[in-house]
């Protein structure tokens, strides 16, 4: 327990943590811990390449992806405070917890959830899927074993299906729509161990 | 409904022959039989002295020479169970004649209706009930393979991931029923009204604990024809099968505390360290027998015919050895085959995988016939002690407790769950509890001491009827009232399909990030483990594959075989007919509009080639039906026709040179040396059946290459042009890309082929030879060939034989003329 409040007491601004992403303080520990294990060289600040010393994030098809998911543009650290927000997406969404007004949308609603998931396609962020966005993460998925055309079929055709304003690109609420009926909570969610 | 009356009328005239076989020959044999078995132990002793001296003993045996003798008494034991058993089958045929009565009603209903009405007859002519239904005979007999299936055939992995949950519920929730169930209706015997006060408290727990074991067979069907949520059916199922454990192991708790006169605190604490020894050490003896077994099968390559043996003697072996030290036989036995299971279907071909599969099921589906059979026939024909208070009482609570116990147990469990089960899935899952077979059977065998024996068995039999009935008729429509949730069945589409892989691979990554793996983390674990020890000790070929490599063995394994059991006939010209009709359709088709065909076919491609992610897989199980290959198959066919598709149709056309590795790409053994040396060890092998894996990855290849499956999937069209080859191959030696040097016994074959449909088939399973091949199809093609030569000569009454599966202990003459194709093989192989 003193070791606990001890090293609780080392991360900076754990409170407003807490309070910003509604961890709980056991689950900003552990995930400190996390974060110190990744930071090889104690600097405080992750880079990518700390990221991609993960083995299994390595062998993710999209592992880039979500690592450049972690890192806003033009910056190439991160440090806790902004580690533990991206990872607050993934928080399941809590029924009971009435938010007060200042944060009218918490991380891990549906919407920002889905949000971080159309970031990923969309790596110019210009707020639209384009056809070549597409195609880089599906060839990414299905790897070798689909020949180009395939490919690009599958992907006129999901554009076709979500594209209602044939401007032949997906932008978020077309994304959204597509997605309607599927549990984005459910998806989206990691129970975090504490 | 005609066939069901008819069906009925059958079975009243199996009644009446067997009556009539009973009446006819043994009324005086029964007695006789009363006196011979008593007689026959004290037998022995008297001979052996007899031995020694000659005695006037035989002379008047020898009085004079019966021309015709019956002794019916001498097999009227396993002359009546044989009966017994076929009576139940035929139940089980009439009522899948016509096929909607068990969608509507579960077969137990029907069954249990089938044996009430066999009973009313019995109890109308006087008949005894059968004495199979012992004590013993249950235990020994009729619930072992019952748990075996349930066991053996357990999703591993959706049980495993929901491990927790499912013996929370099954052994808090078993306990929570009995001891709930059982002080309620203690307390209700408390009321002088009910004239019940003769019921001690040790009884009344015993009686709870026997009723409240579930048997989740009714609602298992429905789940899963109704695709309800994996989550919810692997608890249900688990629940269902560790609560036996529990409800036994209560059982014969509370049977022995009912048993002592006085029950001192004591006794209560070494109750519940006797509760602890007994499912731990059932875990034990299953763990130990389960991997004597799978280290057996490693060496009974060589004894294929006896290979599924060892399966069922190991596990009836850590049943009886439980049973013998009075512990959890039922955990013994499921453990066992869980254990084994992994291991001894590596191990054993898949002839004996099959058969395995095959017996396990027959045996369990006929035990379990028979308890409900019996149940019926009991019911009528047994004394009855009926007090309205307590078995209504007893229904009363067992609803009651049951309700209460699944929300109260679930709201303690969910926040541990990732996915929290809401009401409805609570109740679903409460709605779920029907009580079954293992009830029956324990209430019935209760021991004589209990005084109020008949108000149990009748109590027992009345909450089972009214669950079957009640519930199990009812659970359909409401479920489907209800919508519980579902699995996500419905057509989605491409945009779901991508996104939701993608989500499913952040979440993947995510949590690699943050260094957890939930129940992920044990499991890698195991799997190291069990990689690095226990698959050398106990798999023969112990190198570790992924586990989508091994599905894909399985499923191209289980396609091969299905395609090469259905008949030659329809297979051979029709699917080329077709297949041109669908050429020419899809030609025809507008490029850019997507056909549903095509958007199909992206589904699959989406979901057959997108990289899996560590996603649970659905393995429901049928408790009557062998699992589900349906769908695997389904899978196959689709992706068979896919690539077929993908190969002709417009906008999904490759270029031929492409279709090769594309299609070679489900193979599993992998290209170039690898192969090679696969091939040199088949060869030394061959026909003894020790190169078991390269069989194995012939015959994916084979399934998913050539052989029939082909003439829909690869290339149809090529092979008409082969078929033309074949016949001139004089005129056109240049032409063809590559006709195969044919070996002699082939061509034979070909030749003599019986009529234009073994000539056809044959050329249909030339399959697809002439495309440029790397040497590993080439092989492939050899070795359906090869097999292909055997099957068409074993004679058509060696039954199981799924056909083009080489027979390991083939006499030589056939391994000759194998190997004469296999000869030429190197050449091909070298041409390429």
């Amino acid at each position: 327990m003193g070791s606990n409040s001890s090293s609780m007491n080392n991360i900076p601004n754990a409170e407003q943590l807490v309070q910003e992403t509604g961890f709980s303080a056991a689950h900003i520990l552990r995930l400190y811990e996390r974060f110190q294990f990744l930071d090889k060289d104690d600097t405080g600040q992750l880079r990518p390449e700390d990221f991609g010393a993960v083995r299994e994030l390595a062998m993710n098809p999209i592992g880039d992806r979500i690592i450049s998911a972690f890192f806003s543009p033009g910056q190439e650290t991160l440090d806790f405070a902004s580690f533990v927000r991206v990872l607050a997406h993934f928080r399941p969404a809590d029924s009971n917890r009435t938010r007060d007004g200042a944060q009218p949308e918490p991380a891990n609603s549906s919407m920002r959830k889905l949000k971080f998931a159309f970031q990923l396609y969309d790596q110019d962020r210009d707020g639209k899927i384009s056809r070549a966005e597409l195609l880089q993460v599906l060839r990414a998925m299905l790897g070798m074993q689909v020949t180009e055309e395939q490919l690009q079929s599958i992907a006129e055709r999901a554009i076709q299906e979500a594209d209602f304003d044939q401007d032949d690109a997906i932008s978020f609420d077309e994304f959204r729509k597509s997605l309607e009926k599927v549990n984005i909570d459910h998806k989206m969610s990691i129970r975090f161990l504490s | 409904m005609g066939t069901s009356v008819l069906y009925e009328v059958k079975t009243e005239r199996g009644v009446f022959c067997m009556l009539l076989l009973l009446y006819l020959c043994c009324s005086g044999g029964k007695c006789e039989l009363q006196e011979s078995q008593p007689a026959q132990p004290s037998n022995r002793p008297t001979v052996k002295p007899f031995n020694n001296e000659p005695q006037a003993f035989p002379e008047e045996e020898r009085a004079s020479l019966p021309v015709f003798t019956m002794d019916y008494p001498r097999i009227q034991v396993p002359f009546e169970f044989t009966l017994w058993i076929l009576l139940a089958s035929f139940a089980k045929i009439g009522f899948h004649i016509y096929h909607k009565i068990t969608i509507w009603i579960p077969e137990s209903c029907l069954l249990i209706v089938i044996g009430l009405i066999v009973g009313g007859i019995m109890h109308t002519v006087k008949e005894e009930p059968p004495t199979a239904l012992s004590s013993n005979a249950f235990f020994l007999y009729m619930l072992p393979p019952i748990v075996l299936d349930s066991g053996y055939f357990m999703p591993t992995r959706p049980f495993f991931e929901n491990c927790g949950t499912v013996l929370w519920y099954a052994v808090v929730g078993t306990l929570w029923n009995s001891i709930g169930i059982g002080l309620s209706l203690f307390a209700i015997c408390q009321f002088e009204v009910f004239g019940l006060q003769d019921i001690n408290l040790a009884e009344n727990l015993l009686f709870a604990a026997i009723i409240s074991a579930v048997d989740p067979v009714a609602a298992l069907n429905v789940f899963e024809d109704m695709g309800v949520n994996e989550q919810i059916y692997i608890v249900i199922f688990g629940e269902g099968l560790f609560n036996d454990a529990v409800t036994v192991a209560l059982y014969s708790m509370f049977s022995f505390l009912a048993d002592m006169p006085v029950v001192e605190s004591t006794d209560v604490f070494l109750g519940v360290a006797r509760f602890f020894v007994v499912a731990f050490g059932g875990v034990f003896f299953g763990l130990v027998f389960g991997f004597v077994a799978a280290f057996t099968t490693r060496f009974t390559h060589n004894v294929r015919q006896i290979e599924p043996l060892f399966i069922f003697m190991y596990s009836y072996l850590a049943y009886l050895v439980a049973e013998c030290f009075a512990i959890s036989s039922v955990l013994a036995i499921i453990t066992c085959a869980i254990t084994m299971k992994y291991y001894v279907e590596e191990n054993v071909s898949q002839r004996s995988c099959t058969t395995i599969r095959h017996v396990v099921k027959m045996l369990a589906t006929v035990s379990e016939t028979l308890i409900f059979f019996f149940l019926g026939v009991i019911t009528v024909t047994v004394e009855h002690e009926w007090n309205w208070a307590y078995i209504l009482f007893t229904l009363v609570f067992a609803f009651f407790w049951r309700i209460i116990g699944i929300l109260v147990l679930t709201q303690i469990i969910n926040p541990f769950r990732t996915i929290q089960f809401k009401y409805k899935d609570q109740f679903g899952l409460a709605y779920g509890g029907l009580r079954g077979a293992i009830c029956f059977a324990l209430a019935f065998t209760l021991p004589d001491s209990i005084n109020r024996k008949d108000l149990f068995v009748t109590g027992s039999i009345a909450i089972i009827i009214c669950t079957v009935f009640i519930q199990g008729i009812s659970i359909r429509p409401i479920v489907e009232y209800m919508n519980i949730r579902k699995t996500n069945k419905d057509k989605q589409t491409i945009n779901v399909e991508v996104h939701t892989r993608v989500m499913e691979h952040i979440i993947c990554g995510v949590e690699d990030l943050c260094g957890q793996w939930s129940h992920y983390y044990w499991k890698d674990k195991f799997k190291k483990f069990n990689d690095r020890v226990l698959r050398r000790i106990l798999v023969r070929d112990h190198r570790a594959e992924s586990s989508i490599v091994s599905l894909y063995k399985k499923l191209e394994l289980q396609n091969a075989i299905d395609l090469l059991d259905t008949p030659i006939g329809d297979l051979s010209a029709a699917p080329s007919i077709i297949s041109l009709q669908d050429e020419k359709k899809e030609a025809s088709r507008p490029k850019k509009k997507f056909m549903a065909a095509e958007v199909r076919n992206m589904h699959d491609i989406l979901s057959k080639n997108m990289y899996k992610i560590r996603q649970k897989t659905m393995a429901y199980t049928n408790k009557y039906n062998l699992p589900d290959e349906s769908r695997t198959r389904e899978i196959l066919i689709r992706r068979h026709a896919s690539i077929r598709r993908t190969v002709r149709a417009g906008s999904f056309r490759d270029p031929p040179e492409r279709n090769i590795p594309r299609s070679q790409k489900y193979y599993s053994l992998q290209p170039g040396g690898d192969l090679e040396a696969a091939f040199a060890l088949r060869r030394r092998s061959h026909g003894s059946g020790s190169g078991d894996v390269d069989h194995l990855s012939a015959h994916v290849q084979f399934a998913g290459a050539s052989a029939r499956s082909s003439s829909r999937s690869l290339v149809p069209m090529r092979r008409l042009n082969t078929i033309e080859e074949i016949k001139n191959p004089a005129e056109q030696p240049a032409v063809s890309v590559h006709p195969p040097p044919r070996s002699n016994g082939e061509d034979a074959l070909n030749k003599t082929g019986p009529g234009s449909l073994g000539g056809s088939s044959l050329r249909g399973r030339r399959g697809p030879v002439p495309a440029p091949r790397r040497s590993s199809s080439d092989w492939v093609e050899e070795d359906a060939n090869d097999s292909e030569d055997t099957g068409e000569r074993v004679d058509p009454p060696q039954l199981p034989p799924p056909r083009g599966w080489v027979p390991e202990n083939q006499d030589p003459g056939e391994n000759g003329a194998g190997n004469a194709l296999i000869r030429q093989s190197p050449h091909r192989s070298m041409r390429f």
